[in-house]
């Protein structure tokens, strides 16, 4: 009934429109309008135009002091920070050509606003001119281009080596399963006919002839100890899915019949980050949330949310049906020690299909 | 009624015995044909952005039962709450809507069908049969779309890119049932229209102009036209051929794009297949496909800014050159929609190159319609503020894309609302603003009758401050990692405080939509009741406007009118008038501007 009432107004509030311009037009019944702009039109929007110009600087600062909050916190990991300062770097880059940009093209629009009697300028080109700003974005861009390059290159190439840590993300609709190499550091072979072996119990596929899946260990909650690099290794049981991880500044597709990589070292723990301040600024705005929408249900006679705690998370973030929007895993970033102690306290491949 | 034979230079315009049927159905007349494209082209265009009002709805109160969803969802809405999978289906046939049928057919095809040969001083297209064949092939592709809606299992659903093994696999999904079959068979339709319709431009633009009527001397609309065609004929047909394989894929058994799949308890015999193939063919179209539709917007920008500004278009020979340099570095950019595919990251670092270098001809357009604007006497009509705000909308949408075309970057904002914002800017916006200009500005020339300035005012200004207050607060939820094609974000408290974000976005698209029902209402009302025009009602240099108010096959009584100057000559010294149209010989020690 809700969205009746909205619409209804919308559509009243455009036929008052109408009809007060129409009033408006008939009473100007002895001026003849040919419907084409006159002076006062053009001193009319012309000032607007102005206006304008106020208002897309207004919801600029409105939305970064309204919303800067909802920004993501400090990157969680190694490449992270290298990548906001590349964001903000870029950032900084453009709200400069936006501000000035703007202010021409609105200023200009107000300034030169038409008016009878008076005559425009036959200026038709000039070729410095257009070199200048030609020349410059080049150079502004180059930089911004080998930045970029140096940075991407970085962080995408992966070199296997012994100290990191190998893990499967194996994403399926609609969840996520995560696979550790075992002590032996090597992934066990795996494809989606083995599936259906050992009774549903081999829940990525892995591949029972190859040994080194017997020390793997399937979860699905994903814990990583910091500071130890981690490569990925993604696979898709079904469709395209994607790892996105928006706190580590990580995402790579999932693709059947493919395995595709990324690697980042994690540098803070879950702990950590749930004492860093702009993640206790949002946990706390969060509950806030959450405690008034909780009201609401206790009173409709459902119970209340939960109050919520800081996680890193695994979203999924390539379209993939109909539960896309749930397919989420936790992550727990933790010290060594910690993880090697969850980590004995996992089943083998070996142990899963005895 | 001619077929093939071109009008030759001697033969009069001349009235055809004319039918209903062969005058307002299967007509071969352009002008005819474009009013044709511009009102299917409306149609689908309400039916796309109501899709996407509904999904703004859910997306800004997910709990909440809606009385319409029920009834325009039917099933699809048990209890007033949206299906998930309707959610999907709604973002996908809205996103195809809106850039195929509405941006491209729309934009494209009204305009170079209406302009191409007025402004070249041709009596029609090279083939009025092939021209009259494109629009009916697109009105029959628009059919199939909208009946596509109406299956068991619901339309296609796997947005609007609809990437296998998703759109594959019709156990998938329900949107991957039947509805993908007519999706795919409408968009094939719709790529013989575009690719007639193409040929048609091309062809016409290199052999029909009128005497004097040199490339240098085309209004930038034509060179927009003409280098969009070549862009679709060279791109088209590999989304046409990705489209065909992805049916064999779906129906034939074979395995294009597929390979080991395990999918609802069994394992599919699909080997060696790889849905990265199909990124790569679906975007070698995709990325051109935004230019597109961006490059008739643009073109008819630096017409209308011309003529409202009485001035020249300034740098007319770097407007063209980055025409040209936009159409070439548009077919090698693709790859910057799939940095995170799982290509080789080499091929990352050669696209951010390419990507970047296409931000400069962009920017030089830019920086010249604002110094077009400098020292102008701008008659600020409805067109002239929609193509302002296309300029506006241009540079703000085009500056975030160089936060997207860089790899790095992407890895974080990609597949989140802060793309989303981006591309609405440049194309939902943009591209968008250069249609409502081109029906405001030709409306006298399409139907012999004005507009109503007054509402065109109100439409600009509402859709104008609505469209910043939806795309721009859009960036910030994406910057916080929220993923589009969401159903809802409730999944995740995560997202909790995005909440009211969310409805600010949706109240403003609400007031925006409703904006729309008065341009809709002035389009209509105008068409009949609108003040009668006089023939040049802008004071314009370009062809068009030397033409007859009234319509026949043709265009000109008599010889179709020689040109002598470019079409830019507004306020230039030595003469009374503000405007010299290209028809007008030059005065005696007159001078033309070099190119």
């Amino acid at each position: 009934m809700n969205i009746f009432l909205i619409l209804s107004v919308l559509v009243l509030i455009a036929i008052s429109i109408w009809q007060i311009t129409k009033i408006f037009e008939l009473s100007q019944a002895k001026k003849i309008n040919t419907q084409v702009a006159d002076d006062s039109d053009n001193n009319l929007n012309g000032k607007l135009m102005f206006a304008f110009l106020i208002f897309i600087y207004g919801i600029t600062i409105f939305s970064f002091w309204s919303y800067g909050d909802v920004l993501l916190p400090n990157a969680a990991s190694e490449h992270g920070s290298e990548y906001d300062n590349l964001m903000w770097i870029s950032f900084a880059i453009i709200f400069f050509v936006q501000t000035i940009t703007q202010a021409l093209l609105h200023y200009f629009s107000y300034k030169y606003r038409g008016e009878k009697g008076k005559k425009a300028l036959f200026y038709a080109d000039n070729d410095k001119l257009e070199m200048i700003w030609t020349i410059i974005p080049v150079i502004t861009l180059a930089g911004l281009i080998l930045y970029g390059l140096y940075t991407w290159t970085d962080i995408m190439t992966v070199e296997e080596n012994d100290e990191a840590l190998v893990v499967e993300l194996y994403a399926q609709q609609f969840n996520w399963k995560a696979r550790y190499a075992g002590n032996d550091g090597v992934l066990g072979d795996a494809n989606v006919r083995f599936l259906q072996d050992f009774d549903g119990r081999n829940l990525v596929g892995i591949d029972a002839t190859d040994p080194n899946g017997f020390d793997d260990v399937v979860v699905q909650e994903l814990h990583l100890p910091v500071g130890r690099e981690v490569i990925f290794k993604m696979r898709s049981q079904d469709v395209l899915h994607s790892a996105y991880m928006p706190h580590f500044r990580a995402q790579m597709n999932c693709v059947p019949g493919m395995i595709t990589e990324f690697a980042f070292t994690p540098n803070t723990t879950t702990e950590q980050m749930r004492l860093d301040p702009d993640v206790t600024a949002k946990v706390k705005k969060i509950n806030k949330i959450r405690v008034e929408k909780s009201k609401e249900l206790v009173a409709s006679g459902d119970s209340a949310l939960d109050p919520y705690e800081f996680d890193f998370l695994l979203l999924c973030n390539k379209i993939c049906g109909a539960s896309h929007y749930n397919m989420q895993m936790k992550i727990i970033v933790e010290t060594e020690k910690e993880f090697e102690e969850w980590m004995s306290s996992q089943q083998t491949f070996a142990e899963v299909i005895q | 009624m001619s077929t093939a034979a071109v009008h030759t230079e001697e033969d009069h315009g001349h009235h055809h015995k004319e039918t209903f049927v062969t005058k307002y159905i299967f007509s071969q007349d352009h002008k005819m044909i474009s009013k044709q494209y511009l009102i299917t082209g409306l149609f689908m265009g309400i039916i796309g952005i109501a899709m996407s009002l509904l999904f703004r709805l859910q997306l800004a109160w997910p709990e909440q039962p809606f009385g319409i969803f029920e009834v325009l969802l039917g099933k699809w809405a048990p209890d007033g709450v949206m299906d998930p999978n309707v959610y999907l289906a709604l973002v996908t046939i809205h996103g195809t809507i809106m850039v195929f049928f509405v941006l491209t057919a729309g934009l494209s095809g009204t305009f170079s069908n209406l302009l191409i040969p007025l402004q070249i001083g041709a009596r029609d297209m090279a083939s009025g049969l092939l021209n009259m064949i494109s629009f009916w092939l697109f009105f029959l592709s628009s059919v199939i779309m909208v009946l596509s809606l109406f299956v068991e299992a619901g339309p296609a659903a796997a947005g609007w890119t609809i990437y296998p093994p998703l759109s594959a696999l019709p156990q998938a999904q329900p949107g991957s049932g039947t509805g993908m079959t007519l999706w795919l068979f409408s968009m094939a339709i719709f790529i013989a229209s575009s690719l007639l319709g193409s040929l048609n431009y091309i062809v016409t633009v290199i052999n029909l102009r009128t005497k004097g009527m040199s490339m240098t001397r085309l209004p930038l609309t034509i060179w927009a036209f003409f280098v969009t065609a070549i862009i679709g004929v060279v791109s088209f047909p590999v989304l046409l051929s990705a489209a065909l394989l992805l049916i064999m894929d779906r129906s034939f058994g074979t395995s294009f794009f597929l390979s080991d799949i395990f999918i609802q308890g069994e394992v599919l015999h699909y080997q060696g297949g790889s849905p990265v193939l199909y990124e790569h063919l679906f975007w070698f179209l995709g990325h051109p496909e935004v230019y597109i539709v961006l490059l008739p917007a643009l073109g008819i920008t630096s017409e209308i800014i011309a003529t409202n500004a009485r001035k020249p278009i300034f740098g007319y020979r770097a407007m063209v050159a980055s025409i040209l340099a936009i159409a070439f570095l548009s077919t090698i950019v693709w790859g910057h929609h799939m940095f995170i595919s799982g290509m080789n990251p080499f091929l990352g670092s050669v696209f951010t190159f390419t990507t970047l270098l296409i931000a400069i001809p962009s920017a030089v357009k830019a920086f010249n319609y604002i110094t077009t604007l400098w020292k102008g006497n701008l008659q600020l009509n409805p067109a002239m503020l929609f193509s302002i705000g296309l300029v506006s909308t241009f540079i703000t949408g085009g500056l975030t894309g160089i936060i997207l075309g860089d790899s790095t970057l992407d890895i974080n904002v990609h597949d989140t609302y802060f793309v989303v914002a981006h591309f609405h800017l440049v194309m939902g916006i943009s591209a968008l603003y250069g249609l409502f200009a081109g029906v405001y500005h030709w409306f006298p020339k399409m139907f012999g009758r004005m507009m109503n300035k007054n509402l065109g005012y109100v439409h600009f200004w509402v859709t104008a401050v609505c469209a910043y207050g939806v795309f721009f607060p859009m960036h910030f939820i994406g910057m916080a990692g929220l993923p589009r094609r969401y159903y809802t974000n409730t999944a995740f408290p995560y997202f909790d405080d995005l909440a009211d974000i969310n409805v600010l976005i949706t109240v403003f698209a609400l007031i925006a939509g409703a904006a729309q029902i008065v341009f809709l209402y002035n389009f209509i009302h105008s068409m009949f009741y609108g003040k009668e025009t006089v023939q040049n009602p802008w004071r314009s240099n370009t062809l068009e406007w030397t033409a007859p108010v009234e319509h026949f096959h043709g265009n000109w009584e008599g010889e179709i009118p020689h040109v002598h100057r470019w079409a830019y000559d507004y306020s230039k010294p030595g003469h009374d008038e503000d405007f010299i149209p290209q028809h007008i010989p030059l005065k005696e020690g007159e001078e033309e501007l070099q190119h």
